[in-house]
């Protein structure tokens, strides 16, 4: 009799070895010397994980219930094995190139890095799998309370959940130690793919052993062995085909969506090549897996009591011999199965809850604004560890809920219909680059929805968690959604009823769902990408140490910075981390800024999906970011050119016009200006030369001759004064002009100006202020005198008053001294106060001015040279000007 | 009758010049220095030639000349056009307002006389 301190000493012994193992796996891998470790047998023997203790103690049990249906569990994967260039080869294409490490990180990438979906897949895969891991558990247990029951022991068997709790305690343990020791890039487990390498040798070499004392040592032979067959009830098993087709494509589907056969098939996998070896020793490994199953149920159906359960004849066929080495080894086989494929599953799925669920919800926890610190990494490690231990409780809840009654292969087949649910949108979206997000988010959700309403919660029995009325009836009495007779589809088994379904509007809600949303930019550079994996790939790409990740981020933002300006600022990053040349450590925050920096020049969006890429793991290749970088680089730059170009055209015309529109008016002022000259000269000429004909012609009066000969005289005077005027402006104006700048008075200035204007025969009554006028000036005397003249002359010939008045003011105004000559006439309009300082702007007619119009012209020319303003004063009454005297002190004398 | 001559003209030395030409050759001169009314003048009494400047106070010359062969009463009126602008380009402006002659000031009497001979010719 095995004693439970023995059982347990030796399963404790095992799961030390496996430690051992493990942890030497993981030391050469870390040495570097671990090449052994990427052969193709480590790889094939690693697979095995698809065959766990339900396949271990479940299959014989299938078999003696139904025969040799078991057999389409093994023939799935063999057929997708076989076919392994059309579907695998390009998973692990893809899964190596583009950094993939789960199923849901696949289908998330894929449609263009969805969060939504990774946290779909996760969820699904979680829900699905629970009921797996708890058949595990379930297998352990009983298990144990096989060797108490044949001990005759009760130290198990009372309390079955508390010993399954235990289990599921230790798995929890092992696979955190195991699973989580580091994080690594590419989120292979060197150690744990030893281990479960080791313990695929050790359940097949006891399946075996279990296997060869049946047919030899129990039933005597091979010959004896044919004819039990023969005669027992497995070879009058009806096989339904429905069943088994459904069955064979549940198990192939279910082999590439495992979360669990994903992780060793695609994470896992060292290298491509290791998969030709697997295509044929896999499907053999299962093939001696499978070979003593018939044999091992018709000899426990036959030499145990009625009523023993199947699922454990792999225990009790030995134990019932007596044989209990082979018994143990036998508990290691089964023992071995559930650890290994618990390890991994919980590996599998706690990295998808931890990628998928918990890190976006920190991230976005901590707001955008939220500097992404180093201990990123602990909350990953934290946050598997965790949910290590979360899915194992699950597992165990699903346990104590189910009751642990059900049937070893109904229970694995129940998770194989969920997580086949993935299969639509994985191999659509490696194959087909129109589907689209919204394609696979309805086909998944109408897949999950029809399972669980289907086969999930009947699964929990009877009033588990549906009411037995809603099984018989339909919820609220809708025959047509009856759980197990969908769409009022009866007599059919309920597991094919729920695949049929699900599987079908699953896809058929994915080809629409993708046929008529369109995919975004990011995902159609994605579905691109998955479906063209071998012409973009040359075999996987190694992404291993830091700095070329930094060399990588470096080139792409040379293409976006351009050459200089990212260098400038690797460097400088690299200097504050103490770091010689160009490539610092990528750190959260260098990230950050570079991201920054992108989008400044290529916007937020795409410079955090080019960022993205590198930091999460690139799900597109740095190649084809480089090009569409590139690309925009060169577009942008050419814009840029073209740009500049165009506002340089744009400024030369604009100053071509400008200068143009000056020459014209420059053009059109001079030729109004010789149109007012020639006028101006032109008339008196006319006066001269028609009387000086009629004077030569002779025989007039001495009246005549006396008048005429003064009218020549006068247009010959009006002439030289033009000409004078005309000379005199055009020397202020080009600032030829030599000023005699002296000391004087503005009393003397005005005396001068009064009297020079008192004789003329339109002289007017001046009207002064004496005792204001003594003001000390130090400026042109003579210059100023002349403007003084022109005013009153001006007054005299323009004020149309009966007694034309003058009055000549000087005052302070604003500390300036200013002098104000009013007169008392009509005053000059306001449009025409803006012109009478224009050139030739003579407002009257000429006889009366007896001018060119220049007068006021040159009094402000003057005005400008000497340092002070004449303007026209409105509001006075009469015309009024107010002369601004220039700064009366002189420079020289101050000092 | 002796014809009747209306010079329109602001410079007065102008005026007495060609008043003393024409009323020699035995033209009635009669004189009128302001734009602005001097087509009101011409249709109050209608001379048999008009000796028109172009810049006058009030309105210009080209103005009062476009004014008249507008008006069906006077449209054919000669009109003998001085001016001291002598540019092509009012020559080319007078033609096209449809004056009779155009003269460019200085002129010579006598080819004044004779225009003005020529134009009113019955």
């Amino acid at each position: 009799m095995v004693s439970f301190n023995l059982l347990l000493a030796v399963a404790l012994a095992y799961v030390a070895f496996l430690f051992v193992i493990a942890f030497a796996a993981e030391r050469s891998a870390e040495k570097g010397s671990g090449a052994w470790l990427r052969s193709p047998w480590i790889y094939t023997l690693s697979l095995s994980i698809y065959c766990t203790a339900w396949t271990f103690y479940g299959a014989v049990g299938y078999a003696a219930r139904s025969g040799l249906e078991y057999l389409t569990i093994y023939l799935g994967p063999t057929v997708v094995m076989i076919g392994w260039w059309w579907v695998l080869r390009k998973l692990v294409r893809i899964g190596r190139s583009q950094r993939i490490t789960s199923i849901a990180d696949l289908v998330s990438s894929r449609f263009g890095k969805s969060t939504a979906l990774g946290v779909m897949v996760t969820l699904l895969m979680v829900v699905a799998a629970t009921p797996y891991l708890a058949l595990q558990l379930q297998s352990v247990t009983l298990s144990f309370a096989v060797f108490a029951d044949a001990a005759g022991d009760s130290w198990l068997s009372e309390d079955l959940t508390r010993s399954a709790l235990w289990v599921a305690l230790g798995l929890a343990v092992f696979t955190i130690i195991f699973g989580t020791r580091n994080l690594d890039a590419n989120e292979r487990h060197h150690g744990i793919v030893m281990a479960i390498a080791v313990e695929a040798v050790v359940k097949l070499c006891a399946l075996v052993a279990v296997g060869v004392f049946v047919v030899w040592g129990v039933a005597g032979g091979f010959g004896p062995m044919i004819d039990l067959i023969d005669t027992s009830d497995i070879a009058q098993w009806q096989q339904s085909s429905g069943r088994w087709v459904g069955l064979t494509f549940l198990s192939g589907a279910a082999f590439l969506t495992l979360p669990r056969m994903f992780q060793v098939l695609v994470v896992e996998n060292a290298d491509e090549k290791n998969l030709i070896t697997a295509s044929w020793a896999f499907p053999l490994y299962l093939l001696t897996m499978s070979l003593f199953v018939v044999p091992i149920a018709v000899v426990g159906l036959k030499i145990l009591p009625e009523g023993s359960n199947p699922d454990l004849f792999v225990l009790t066929i030995p134990l019932s011999q007596g044989l209990d080495g082979l018994a143990i080894f036998s508990f290691l086989g089964g023992f071995s199965s559930a650890t290994s494929m618990v390890i991994v599953a919980t590996i599998a799925l706690a990295t998808m809850i931890s990628n998928h669920i918990v890190t976006p919800l920190w991230l976005s926890s901590k707001g955008p604004g939220a500097v992404v610190s180093g201990d990123i990494r602990q909350l990953v490690i934290g946050a598997r560890r965790l949910s290590i231990a979360g899915v194992l409780l699950l597992g165990y809840i699903y346990f104590r809920l189910s009751g642990g009654g059900e049937a070893l292969a109904a229970i694995g087949l129940i998770s194989f219909a969920g997580v086949v649910q993935v299969l639509p949108a994985m191999i659509g979206g490696i194959f087909w680059r129109g589907a689209t997000r919204w394609g696979a988010v309805a086909g998944i959700t109408v897949g999950f929805v029809i399972w669980a309403w289907s086969l999930f919660l009947p699964s929990f029995g009877p009033d588990g968690i549906l009411p037995q009325t809603v099984i018989d009836h339909g919820p609220f009495g809708i025959a047509a959604l009856r759980p197990q007779a969908l769409f009022g589809i009866t007599e059919i088994d309920p597991l094919i009823h729920a695949l049929m379904w699900s599987m079908l509007l699953n896809s058929v809600a994915f080809f629409f769902g993708s046929v008529l949303t369109f995919p975004q930019p990011l995902e159609r550079l994605q579905g691109a990408q998955f479906v063209n994996i071998f012409e973009h790939s040359e075999g996987a790409r190694a992404w291993t140490t830091s700095t070329a990740e930094a060399e990588d981020l470096l080139i792409m933002a040379q293409r976006i910075l351009g050459s200089n300006e990212a260098q400038v600022l690797f460097q400088q990053e690299a200097q504050r981390q103490g770091k010689a040349g160009y490539l610092p450590e990528v750190t959260p925050e260098f990230v950050q800024n570079l991201e920054r920096e992108l989008a400044g020049s290529v916007g937020a969006a795409t410079a955090h999906a080019m960022v993205g890429q590198f930091i999460q793991g690139a799900s597109v290749s740095v190649e084809d970011l480089i090009a569409v970088a590139d690309e925009a680089a060169q577009i942008m730059e050419y814009s840029n050119r073209l740009e500049q170009k165009s506002a340089e055209q744009e400024r030369t015309a604009r100053q071509l016009r400008d200068a143009n529109e000056k020459l014209t008016q420059l053009s059109i002022q001079k030729d109004a200006f010789l149109s007012q000259i020639s006028h101006e000269l032109r008339t008196p000429m006319t006066s001269i030369r028609s009387f000086s004909e009629i004077l030569r012609e002779g025989g007039m009066s001495d009246d005549e001759l006396s008048k005429y000969s003064g009218i020549i005289h006068d247009e010959a005077m009006r002439l030289t004064r033009l000409l004078d005027d005309l000379l005199d402006l055009s020397v202020l104006e080009n600032g030829q002009v030599t000023l005699n700048m002296a000391q004087g008075n503005l009393k003397t200035v005005i005396d001068r100006a009064v009297s020079a204007t008192a004789h003329s025969p339109t002289a007017i009554t001046v009207k002064r202020r004496d005792g204001e006028e003594t003001i000390p000036l130090y400026t042109d005397l003579d210059r100023l005198t002349q403007v003084f003249i022109n005013l009153i002359a001006n007054a005299g010939k323009y004020c149309d008053a009966k007694r034309p008045v003058l009055r000549i003011e000087p005052r302070k105004v604003a500390g300036e001294w200013v002098v104000d000559f009013i007169d008392n006439g009509a005053g000059i309009t306001k449009e025409n106060q803006q012109v009478i300082f224009e050139k030739f702007s003579r407002l009257s007619d000429h006889r009366k001015a007896g001018g060119a119009g220049l007068g006021l012209a040159i009094c402000r020319e003057i005005m400008t040279r000497l340092g002070g303003t004449i303007t026209y004063l409105p509001g006075q009454g009469g015309a009024a000007f107010r002369v601004v005297l220039p700064a009366a002190v002189n420079p020289a004398l101050t000092r | 009758m002796a014809k009747r001559v209306l010079v329109i003209e602001d410079e007065p030395n102008i005026i007495e010049a060609i008043s003393f030409i024409l009323s020699r050759d035995g033209w009635t001169v009669h004189t009128h220095s302001d734009g602005e009314t001097a087509n009101e003048r011409i249709t109050a009494t209608p001379p048999d030639l008009i000796i028109l400047d172009v810049m006058l106070p009030g309105k210009s010359g080209f103005d009062i000349l476009r004014d008249l062969r507008e008006s069906p009463q006077t449209t054919d009126l000669p009109v003998l056009m001085l001016t001291a602008r002598g540019q092509t380009r009012d020559r080319e402006m007078a033609e096209r307002l449809g004056v009779t002659q155009f003269m460019t000031k200085p002129f010579s009497n006598a080819e004044v006389l004779e225009s003005v001979r020529a134009l009113v010719r019955d």
